[in-house]
């Protein structure tokens, strides 16, 4: 079971926010699919991502970038070329 | 911008109506190509089904797009999807429902439901759609159409903004089996800027002939679950196909027990790391840049995310968190290979396995309240993305007046045979 508390801290993590209404029917809903993934505990052993996986590598190529005024555009907050963004500290 | 329903589009089909040009003429002159909302159109506002992106217009298209439209395709807006492609029915789009042109009130499947309720209803001729766990499979068969999921690798995905990169694929959606050909066979010229993708290009082979091949039958894919009506019709549309000179081997698939939690598992973790890129800094509504990061990008992402975005990203975060990851994330990973290793194992004994694509025939909008319950609806259509393996959705007739697909799955880069063995069938029945 995962408590109200623990789906608020992962909430936290992952920056989605979480109203005091929904955290109830959040926390139901998430052990429901969790009670569900324990399926998983009853699979059998093997080597997971690693099988049949290959890199396919090849040399970098330098090409055109697309328009800085035209990617600039798409923030709500540009100024003398950069995007402002909420403050770290 | 009017959305939702309205005359020009009672079934909400599409998110946004527009009239993009063709580029040249070819083997698509004359054919309308709806095109689902997660995927690039230069000029033309791509939403993903999600008010987080509601203003973001591409700066660039898609490569799929750029091959339409250089064979003569006249896009006629993009389509209506589940949010960020997070959902069966198409309920879970930012934008209201689609309505499945065979009954209005019934879901249309999903997440690629516009796509299949504009062709469905004749509004495009085509359709791109996109599908990580059945999001072209489970639309096509609640609307009564044709839709192909090809084998990963097989189209480029640069343009198409990621849910869940390991599983999802673009494919087409179409009313015949030679629609959908042809329009897979445009779609799949190689493109280096997605760096899985593998230069090996659809080369149709519609001739029908099925005579010899091997049909694979697991029992698992008409196990619990799947409502008997629905499994009957399927039996019977097999049936067609060992009249037309298939051999039916009956078999097992064991790994079907955990593919579904395998996947929803990999999807949701997956998610969670994509999904980090909407924080309302570079595009779409603005963040507060005056708070505190976290402050700001939260504020923003509860307002502009639906809650079953918001559901995918929480429990993808904890199955990758410190002291789960092994638990939950590792142990799909196994199981991911395990489903791998059966399709291997049934691909040496048949050419094909055969199901149906969806348990159930389309339910009424609003019916399936909690989330469980819609993942589960995904259990015959997961397994393919969790292999890469090529599989299409072909119509086989109704259940109390309601559109059932058979699905029919084939070996990696075999997309022609799987499309040979629906046209077969969709051939054999119409004679």
């Amino acid at each position: 079971m995962v408590s109200e508390e623990e789906v608020l801290r992962i909430a936290e993590l992952a920056d989605i926010g979480i109203g005091k209404e929904e955290l109830p029917p959040f926390t139901r809903d998430f052990n429901a699919i969790l009670d569900y993934f324990a399926v998983l505990d009853r699979v059998p052993p093997g080597e997971g991502w690693k099988a049949g996986i290959a890199n396919v590598l090849r040399e970098d190529r330098v090409t055109p970038s697309l328009p800085q005024e035209e990617v600039l555009a798409l923030a709500e907050a540009a100024e003398d070329g950069y995007i402002r963004a909420p403050r770290v500290m | 911008m009017v959305r939702g329903e309205t005359q020009q589009d009672p079934l909400n089909a599409f998110i946004t109506l527009a009239e993009i040009p063709p580029r040249a003429p070819g083997r698509l002159s004359g054919i309308t190509v709806a095109v689902k909302d997660n995927i690039s159109t230069r000029g033309v506002e791509t939403t993903c089904g999600s008010r987080i992106l509601s203003g973001y217009v591409p700066p660039y298209d898609a490569h799929v797009v750029d091959l339409i439209r250089n064979e003569g395709a006249l896009i006629p807006g993009k389509t209506n999807m589940d949010e960020f492609g997070m959902g069966s029915s198409t309920e879970n789009s930012g934008f209201g429902p689609a309505r499945n042109p065979r009954d209005p009130e019934r879901v249309t499947g999903g997440s690629s439901g516009g796509s299949a309720a504009a062709v469905a209803s004749g509004m495009a001729r085509m359709a791109l759609g996109t599908d990580t766990g059945g999001s072209i499979r489970c639309p096509a068969a609640f609307c009564g159409i044709v839709g192909l999921k090809p084998t990963y690798g097989r189209i480029s995905r640069y343009g198409l903004v990621a849910y869940a990169n390991s599983l999802e694929q673009i494919g087409p959606m179409a009313l015949s089996v030679a629609d959908c050909s042809l329009l897979m066979e445009v779609i799949s010229r190689f493109d280096a800027r997605d760096a899985t993708m593998q230069d090996r290009p659809y080369l149709p082979r519609l001739d029908g002939d099925i005579r010899g091949m091997r049909i694979g039958v697991p029992a698992e894919f008409f196990g619990e679950g799947v409502d008997p009506a629905v499994a009957d019709r399927v039996r019977k549309a097999i049936s067609v196909l060992e009249g037309l000179g298939a051999a039916i081997v009956e078999c097992a698939m064991p790994s079907m027990e955990y593919a579904l939690a395998a996947y929803y598992v990999t999807c949701t973790s997956e998610a969670s790391s994509n999904l980090a890129r909407f924080d309302g800094v570079r595009y779409g509504p603005a963040s507060d840049y005056k708070k505190p990061w976290h402050e700001a990008f939260q504020e923003v992402r509860m307002q502009h995310f639906g809650p079953e975005v918001r559901r995918r990203i929480l429990i993808g975060t904890f199955a990758l968190s410190a002291g789960y990851y092994g638990k939950y994330y590792g142990k799909a990973q196994v199981a991911r290979e395990h489903v791998r290793e059966d399709y291997s194992r049934l691909f040496q004994e048949v050419d094909l396995l055969a199901g149906p694509t969806m348990p159930t025939v389309a339910w009424k909008i609003g019916e399936k309240s909690d989330p469980l319950s819609m993942y589960l609806a995904d259990i015959l259509t997961v397994p393919a993305n969790l292999a890469g393996v090529p599989a299409a959705s072909v119509p086989c007739g109704t259940v109390q007046g309601l559109p059932v697909g058979l699905q029919l799955t084939g070996r990696a880069f075999e997309d022609e045979l799987v499309m040979n063995a629906a046209y077969a069938y969709e051939q054999g029945v119409k004679a």
